[in-house]
């Protein structure tokens, strides 16, 4: 395992260990450097660690199941969030119903926990339009597939929830290859200087497609540039969903209450590769993988429940009968899907279609006319 | 010109509390050319203020401020440096509302500085029309005279879509009589600022002064010339463009961007597919070079001028 970052809680547990039911994580000093792993408060009672676990849960079916899709042919591609349940879910787990989720092509799951219908989601991957949903009834942004470019929205949506003196909280998920653009940079700046209610949550799952962190930051830590914002940071195991959930949740109340912007830094592991489409054994090794397997934030948490017997047999057959009949709606809805109406690609570029895009949708419906007058 | 963008934008923010004007120094200092003058004082920092030195930050959350209701207006200080922003441009403004199936229009304006005959250091003096009136989902408004410019940018402000708004600097010093507030004036239409009937001068935004003045001194030439003043590159008012044209059979399009797929290599086109038949002459192009930008000293032989425009339609009229 080459990890530069060193996760923010309790040392890396496998699956099944006993662990306590705590948050921790490592504030960064605002003159730069990590404190030490400091305990928290958890605040969830059993019905929404409960909660946390079906969310979680279901993410991991849903996820499995779009990656068989695409192998079946029924998604163009998809870009897996295996691995990366704990950081997504745990993080959105601590927004409420009015703030606002800026996601990135990698955050998946953590829309479908923010209540996006799954099929919806997933129209950009199946190719049917490039947002499947509607961003203002879910208060989720469009999965962004350049880097970095969905993080200024994110600032700029709490700018203005703070202009209106509505107490909105966006938060963004970057990666730690997002957080190389210059867009990062100047949405936290701006953030910062503005105090925008914004969260900056970094996702490091160790590799931008191919290329290791250590080839995106000599630092050891994406965490620490907080400082150099003027901005809290915090670095956190993100395969730990307590400890991901708790410190988004102190992050999104300090900054309901006015004070500002956070950085957040997650360190987590991309089970998968970067996408269907990719050959992880170009670039890391099976042992790698397997020992990040180990870490699986499912698994850890799932261990913890039934330890702690927060969960129990039945609950645990209700969640995956719910799991699979999410799957069984994604087949139904996403095989054999219709290719939908060509001449909609006119119908969205301008509020009113200007002439030109009246030609062009003229001209091919005629050509489309002819085609099927010929078939 | 100066007087009538800063009305503009006054009178806009009188009328909507959901527009705000941002950018680097149009807060306390009124922007480099004092469009902004005045504004943060009359609405306070909430309404018009400073950012740091960030286009990209700039535009990209205004795409946040708007998805979240307010009409932002933000400030590009100058041409050359708005090219940082092109990507949240192209890559979101142009596409957010085609992404979202409808759903999310961005009510932004983008205000650029643009175009040379000032003086000015390297990347002062750039227009950069092109990249803007080439990408699907943007409306591009230039204006040519001050009423216009009142008239267009309230438009603009007032718009569904997002309009990239280019001011012509050398232009921001021009005079008119002119009464605000000019009400009326339609994104997406051109207008004939001079009827003639010799050849058509195609012109917009700086050049529309200069192929004015083309106009008037070839009167003593006996020529008769209509002046369009496109005002809208994105989307062209194609038909009053072919109507002048299909009157006059000539056609000379005058901008200062370099000629190679420039703005002009769009009108060429489009007016010989729409009036090929009432063309005397092919459609000629006064233009900058395709050079980059040159110094100041040297600027004024490459920018367009009157005599240029002139030996065009000469040139035209031996056909």
């Amino acid at each position: 395992m080459n990890v530069t970052t060193s996760p923010g809680g309790a040392p890396a547990e496998a699956a099944g260990e006993p662990r306590q039911m705590a948050a921790a994580w490592r504030d960064v000093a605002p003159d730069g450097g990590l404190q030490e792993s400091s305990s928290h408060e958890l605040g969830l009672d059993e019905a929404r660690l409960r909660s946390l676990y079906r969310l979680m849960a279901l993410s991991r079916r849903v996820d499995r199941q779009a990656i068989n899709l695409t192998r079946q042919g029924a998604l163009g591609v998809f870009a897996s969030s295996q691995g990366q349940e704990a950081a997504q879910v745990g993080a959105v787990f601590a927004l409420e119903q009015d703030d606002w989720l800026f996601p990135s092509y990698r955050d998946t799951v953590g829309v479908f926990a923010r209540g996006v219908d799954i099929v919806e989601i997933l129209a950009l991957f199946q190719g049917s339009w490039h947002c499947g949903f509607d961003p203002k009834r879910y208060r989720v942004a469009p999965l962004t597939t350049p880097l970095a470019t969905q993080a200024p929205h994110a600032t700029g949506l709490a700018m203005a929830a703070r202009l209106r003196h509505d107490p909105i909280v966006a938060l963004t998920f970057l990666g730690d290859g997002a957080a190389s653009e210059g867009d990062a940079h100047e949405a936290m700046n701006m953030a910062a200087v503005f105090q925008a209610p914004v969260i900056f949550f970094v996702q490091n799952n160790q590799y931008a497609i191919s290329v290791p962190v250590q080839l995106q930051t000599r630092a050891s830590s994406i965490a620490l540039r907080a400082a150099g914002y003027g901005m809290p940071g915090v670095l956190v195991d993100g395969n730990d969903v307590l400890s991901v959930y708790a410190a988004t949740r102190a992050a999104v109340e300090r900054a309901r209450g006015g004070g500002g912007p956070t950085l957040i830094e997650a360190v987590t592991y991309r089970m998968e590769a970067h996408t269907t489409a990719d050959d992880e054994t170009r670039y890391r090794s099976a042992a790698e993988v397997e020992a990040w397997r180990k870490r699986d934030p499912l698994a850890r948490f799932l261990a913890l429940l039934r330890d702690t017997e927060v969960v129990d047999d039945a609950f645990l057959a209700g969640v995956d009968a719910e799991g699979e009949a999410v799957a069984a709606r994604m087949r139904d809805a996403l095989f054999g899907a219709p290719g939908g109406d060509p001449c909609e690609m006119f119908d969205h570029v301008y509020a009113t279609a200007t002439p030109q895009l009246q030609e062009q949708r003229a001209a091919l419906e005629r050509e489309l006319a002819a085609t099927e007058s010929t078939q | 010109m100066a007087a009538a963008l800063n009305t503009a934008l006054r009178d806009a923010m009188r009328d909507d509390d959901s527009v705000v004007v941002y950018g680097e120094d149009v807060g306390r200092l009124g922007g480099v050319f004092r469009i902004t003058d005045g504004l943060q004082a009359e609405w306070g920092v909430d309404r018009c203020f400073d950012t740091p030195v960030a286009e990209s930050g700039i535009v990209g959350t205004a795409i946040g401020m708007a998805l979240y209701g307010l009409r932002p207006v933000v400030e590009m200080q100058f041409d050359g440096f708005s090219y940082p922003a092109l990507d949240q441009v192209i890559s979101h403004v142009a596409k957010y509302r085609n992404r979202t199936r409808g759903k999310v229009g961005l009510p932004i304006v983008i205000r650029i500085p643009y175009g040379g005959g000032i003086g000015a250091v390297e990347h002062h003096s750039e227009s950069p029309e092109v990249y803007y009136a080439h990408t699907a989902g943007l409306t591009v408004v230039t204006p040519g005279t001050p009423g216009d410019a009142y008239a267009l940018l309230r438009a603009a402000i007032d718009h569904a879509d997002p309009v990239v708004f280019l001011e012509p600097k050398r232009r921001y010093w021009q005079k008119e009589d002119v009464e605000l507030p000019v009400k009326g004036e339609q994104i997406g239409r051109a207008l004939v600022r001079r009827t003639g009937t010799t050849a058509t001068l195609i012109a917009y935004g700086p050049m529309v002064t200069t192929a004015m003045e083309a106009a008037e001194t070839a009167v003593e030439d006996g020529w008769d010339l209509e002046v369009v003043d496109v005002r809208t590159l994105s989307p062209l008012d194609t038909d009053t463009l072919a109507a002048s044209v299909t009157k006059t059979g000539r056609a000379i399009v005058v901008h200062e961007a370099p000629r190679f797929a420039g703005y002009g290599a769009e009108i060429a086109a489009t007016l010989t597919e729409r009036v090929f038949g009432h063309l005397a002459a092919p459609v000629l192009r006064v233009t900058g070079f395709d050079t980059p930008y040159p110094p100041a000293k040297i600027e004024r032989h490459y920018l367009p001028t009157a005599d240029r425009i002139l030996d065009a339609v000469a040139h035209s009229l031996e056909y």
